[in-house]
């Protein structure tokens, strides 16, 4: 017990007196989040986008070379591992073709890509869900596919799948953890380098799983109340 | 208007039409009656192109609307479509369910759109409803919503898809009255539809589909007064 105590002073001692919660909070927390939520505003476009070639009619040669292609990309991306793909854009690709993005916009855009490829099937099930008659009635007015599409079934999707979504970020969140393979600094860099002062893990490693733990808790109750809203709104009118 | 030739429409093994040759002009009432599964509805989502057909082609004023390289979506705008189940766009107001085509497709601009929907209102007497959204409407309100949203495009022909199968029975008077309307201002219309009594004082011509097949057609008076083949006289036998 009074080593547990004393393992609790220590890492309360760098953390608080010594000032590492700031580069906890004011980096580690804030290039996470960073990397989940525009990660995930980046797979909501992408994600659509491949959903609604998914799900277009296929009579035209255009639309069938544009689903072989979302085919591969969903694919790819849904079968490799994240951290394979962090490191085949920063140590690989990039290198390769001469650009230089730093290691926090090589995993905004790393995990923004991943993330269109597991949201174009969230999306695709959302599409699906909204009942036929309302693209028909769309293209029936002489709409295209693609303006019924955006001003009809995805605001109709987004609803139905908005708990998905939320889980979606959840997992993108924790995903981060990871970004450390290519230099970039998260909030599991962070206590990394707390415990590295006096190697010493065990405290700073629990209180980084309390941090996730109030993070993921947090995002929950925002999508409920969001999800609340909303289904107010369908019972208003 | 619209001309039918050798349209021919499976799916996958299922014949559902079989070489129909067809020509519907301008000014014309058109009553499709016939039993369940006769092939009505398809032959109706084929003059769209709904449904593309299987085979042969549908000419509306005289563009071949089947083929590949015509712009379908500027046709489609001079043809309305009803449908039995409403399908009111569910995220939009009643308002922005009638202007939205319109302004997307760059006929009208916005104030022109409004200015005409609110006219379409006022007319079926929904005026007060412009900013509900359709499910706080009653099925009869949604369906003459969609009639309106259709008169919106300043249509040319409207195909109505059994138009009051889905409406609890008290509410079919007033969706019949608004099409009887249209029709008493000349409006072009295909109807498919189950109320025989309605077919029968509105259409100025009346079809008999059975098997994928036009089996008889002829004014309502030939049609229902003195009907030739075994398969409509059975029919309506039933029905009447």
């Amino acid at each position: 017990m009074d080593n547990l105590l004393y393992k609790w002073q220590l890492f309360w001692h760098e953390f608080a007196e010594n000032g590492a919660w700031k580069r906890v909070l004011g980096e580690g927390l804030v290039n996470t989040l960073m990397i989940a939520v525009i990660g995930l505003l980046m797979g909501i476009v992408i994600g659509t986008l491949i959903a609604s070639v998914r799900v277009m009619p296929k009579y035209k040669l255009l639309p069938r070379i544009l689903d072989k292609i979302c085919g591969v990309y969903v694919g790819f991306f849904r079968g490799t591992p994240i951290v394979v793909q962090l490191l085949i854009a920063y140590y690989v690709l990039f290198p390769l073709c001469g650009i230089s993005i730093g290691s926090l916009n090589t995993c905004i855009l790393v995990f923004g890509l991943n993330s269109g490829a597991y949201v174009s099937e969230i999306m695709r099930s959302g599409i699906q869900s909204v009942d036929i008659g309302q693209m028909e009635a769309g293209r029936a007015l002489g709409m295209s596919f693609a303006s019924t599409m955006m001003r009809i079934v995805v605001p109709q999707a987004v609803k139905n799948i908005l708990p998905t979504l939320g889980n979606e970020l959840i997992a993108l969140v924790k995903e981060t953890s990871v970004v450390s393979f290519v230099a970039a600094v998260d909030i599991y860099k962070t206590f990394t380098d707390i415990g590295n002062v006096r190697y010493e893990y065990l405290m700073p490693y629990l209180f980084m799983a309390i941090i996730y733990i109030v993070l993921v808790a947090i995002i929950s109750l925002g999508v409920k109340l969001l999800e609340r809203s909303l289904r107010k709104s369908d019972r208003s009118r | 208007m619209i001309e039918v030739v050798n349209l021919t429409k499976s799916f996958g093994d299922l014949l559902v039409l079989d070489n129909i040759t067809e020509t519907i002009r301008e000014g014309e009432r058109v009553a499709i009656i016939g039993p369940s599964g006769s092939g009505k509805s398809t032959f109706l989502r084929c003059l769209n192109c709904m449904e593309d057909p299987t085979s042969g082609s549908v000419l509306f004023e005289g563009v071949d609307l089947t083929d590949m390289k015509v712009d379908i979506n500027l046709h489609r705008q001079n043809i309305g479509m009803v449908f039995q189940q409403f399908n009111l766009f569910n995220n939009k107001t009643v308002l922005d369910n009638i202007t939205l085509a319109p302004i997307v497709t760059k006929r009208m601009t916005k104030e022109e759109a409004e200015a005409k929907a609110h006219d379409l209102l006022k007319r079926i007497g929904l005026d007060e409803w412009a900013n509900a959204y359709p499910s706080t409407l009653s099925g009869g309100q949604k369906q003459r919503v969609a009639i309106v949203r259709a008169l919106a495009m300043n249509p040319k022909v409207i195909l109505f898809d059994e138009p009051t199968s889905a409406l609890d029975p008290e509410m079919v008077g007033e969706v019949l009255e608004l099409i009887r309307q249209l029709a008493d201002e000349g409006m072009t219309m295909v109807i498919v539809t189950h109320e025989m009594g309605f077919a029968r004082e509105v259409a100025s011509r009346v079809l008999f589909m059975a098997d994928g097949h036009i089996m008889e057609q002829g004014t309502p008076a030939e049609v229902f007064g003195n009907p030739q083949c075994d398969r409509l006289k059975d029919f309506l036998g039933k029905v009447l």
